[in-house]
């Protein structure tokens, strides 16, 4: 679990995040969403220390982490996996190796013994036959199962994963959303999402966090957020004539009804 | 960014370097991996450099020794202290700033843009330690070898040069080169050469290791720690020359 309390950060005179408080569960999704600017980024580089907040506190399983020094940190950053949004693979080493790389830096395993993981989490990401290839050989799509294999292979407790499917076509990007959602079940990982995409939303959104000028705007999950009032969650999640149709369409077969003044009758035909 | 700003960044880059390893082994390999990058990778531009600077260096002191009262062996002779006290240090390590310099910021410099840094740190490891360190350290040791090298064969270019040319003969050159040899020239070389081989890597790993941005600014991190390494060694240069060789 991550608990998050007050976090502030400002970047010279500009405040990116204005006192965020957030409680993330261990075994969920948790997904970060909000327009571009809104600050969902700084909070998720906060959240693995790669930014320093300038207030605030966030626990990792009741332990502070914010006022650890770097020795001390690496602790924790030992328990968390993160997938980039570029995949971030060490591009001069094959997937093999860049699997590799944290079992030869933290465990004292034998090779055989560290080959057998590399390939139980190629196993688990659905990959097949790329252990020598390099990350430039790679698809998307592979580069992020690669990505997500080299986050989960120490077992992390804690999952981040920043802007998961940006470049993806929409099916690879289901695949991706569905590996992340069965992975954080199965290991009981508290996952962290940092999206724009409403598909993943809808697919995977155990706990969503709505960011709006640095503050949470709102909160719950995939189920409440097509019912939410909040305007400024609507504005942002129904952006289209599509969404806002698919929003209504679902409202009306569940409520028999829909808030807004649309004419239903040309909503329906 | 101020000057100021930018050596206390750079002072904080080379304080966060001292860190217990998170697995010896693992920065031994990446040691030896740097010291052949940084080593083997510029041997072949040392010697073919350093043969030339000796050739040219013994034909153009020929050229201005015109007087008949001074004997041919004085050529070696200056050959000899010129490349062992400027020569095989400043301007190999001039040349090195350009190819293990540019080759340092934007490695670290991409590394940092595709977020594979950001992996680093966020996996538990020291970056600063496992990346810039060891670059370092294999820049300390194989850049004096480096000029070792550079001075031998410098020389060996300039015996080939005038023999060839038939400016003077071997057992000529060979007379100058043993004559008033002073043993102290070669360790200021090799104090030179340590003091040029910590501006480079650590000024080009820098400029690497703080990029901001794309492409563009790896290009731009990378000339700047090649024109930043080459002043830098012209003052300490400058510096060591005035302490170490004054009388």
């Amino acid at each position: 679990m991550i608990e998050v309390k007050d976090l502030k950060k400002n970047f010279g005179d500009k405040a990116v995040l204005k006192g965020v408080n957030v409680v993330m569960e261990a075994g969920k999704c948790n997904l970060i969403i909000g327009a571009s600017g809104s600050g969902k980024t700084v909070f998720m580089k906060c959240l693995v220390g790669l930014f320093q907040p300038d207030e605030g506190e966030i626990l990792y399983n009741g332990v502070n982490y914010t006022n650890m020094d770097d020795e001390q940190r690496k602790g924790i950053r030992k328990e968390i996996g993160m997938l980039f949004q570029g995949s971030a693979l060490f591009d001069s080493q094959t997937v093999e190796q860049n699997i590799l790389f944290p079992l030869n830096m933290f465990t004292n395993d034998t090779m055989p013994q560290k080959m057998k993981r590399v390939n139980e989490v190629l196993d688990r990401v659905q990959l097949k036959d790329v252990n020598k290839k390099f990350p430039a050989e790679l698809s998307g799509g592979m580069k992020k199962r690669v990505g997500i294999a080299r986050a989960i292979v120490l077992n992390p407790k804690y999952l981040f994963c920043d802007e998961p499917n940006s470049g993806l076509d929409p099916q690879t990007s289901l695949v991706i959303d569905k590996l992340i959602k069965e992975i954080t079940v199965e290991y009981n990982i508290t996952t962290i999402v940092n999206t724009h995409d409403m598909n993943s939303v809808m697919e995977i959104g155990d706990h969503i966090i709505y960011m709006h000028q640095g503050l949470k705007e709102w909160e719950g999950n995939n189920k409440e957020i097509i019912f939410s009032k909040n305007e400024l969650l609507n504005e942002f999640i129904f952006a289209s004539e599509f969404l806002k149709d698919a929003k209504d369409m679902r409202m009306l077969e569940q409520t028999g009804k829909i808030d807004n003044d649309r004419n239903m009758d040309e909503l329906i035909k | 960014m101020t000057l100021f700003t930018e050596f206390g960044r750079y002072l904080l880059m080379i304080k966060g370097m001292f860190s217990k390893p998170e697995n010896g082994k693992m920065y031994w390999k990446e040691f030896m991996h740097q010291c052949g990058e940084i080593g083997i990778g510029s041997l072949g531009i040392v010697v073919l450099i350093s043969f030339f600077i000796g050739a040219v260096s013994t034909l153009q002191t020929a050229y201005q020794l015109v007087s008949p009262l001074i004997p041919k062996s004085t050529i070696a002779q200056i050959v000899r202290d010129t490349i062992i006290l400027e020569f095989a240090p400043t301007l190999v390590c001039i040349v090195l700033a350009g190819v293990i310099g540019s080759k340092i910021s934007s490695e670290l410099g991409n590394m940092r843009v595709s977020e594979q840094i950001d992996a680093l740190e966020i996996m538990g490891i020291n970056t600063k330690a496992y990346l810039v360190a060891p670059k370092i350290a294999a820049a300390l040791l194989t850049i004096p070898m480096l000029i070792v090298i550079s001075g031998a064969l410098g020389i060996w270019g300039g015996r080939l040069a005038g023999t060839l040319s038939g400016i003077l003969s071997p057992q000529e050159f060979d007379t100058g080169l043993l004559s008033a040899f002073v043993p102290y020239n070669v360790f200021f070389a090799l104090i030179k050469a340590y003091t040029f081989a910590f501006i480079i890597s650590s000024i080009s790993a820098f400029y690497g290791y703080h990029v901001n941005g794309g492409a563009l600014e790896i290009g731009r991190a990378s000339t700047k720690s090649v024109v930043v390494s080459c002043i830098a060694i012209l003052f300490a240069d400058y510096v060591l020359s005035a302490l170490l060789l004054s009388n």
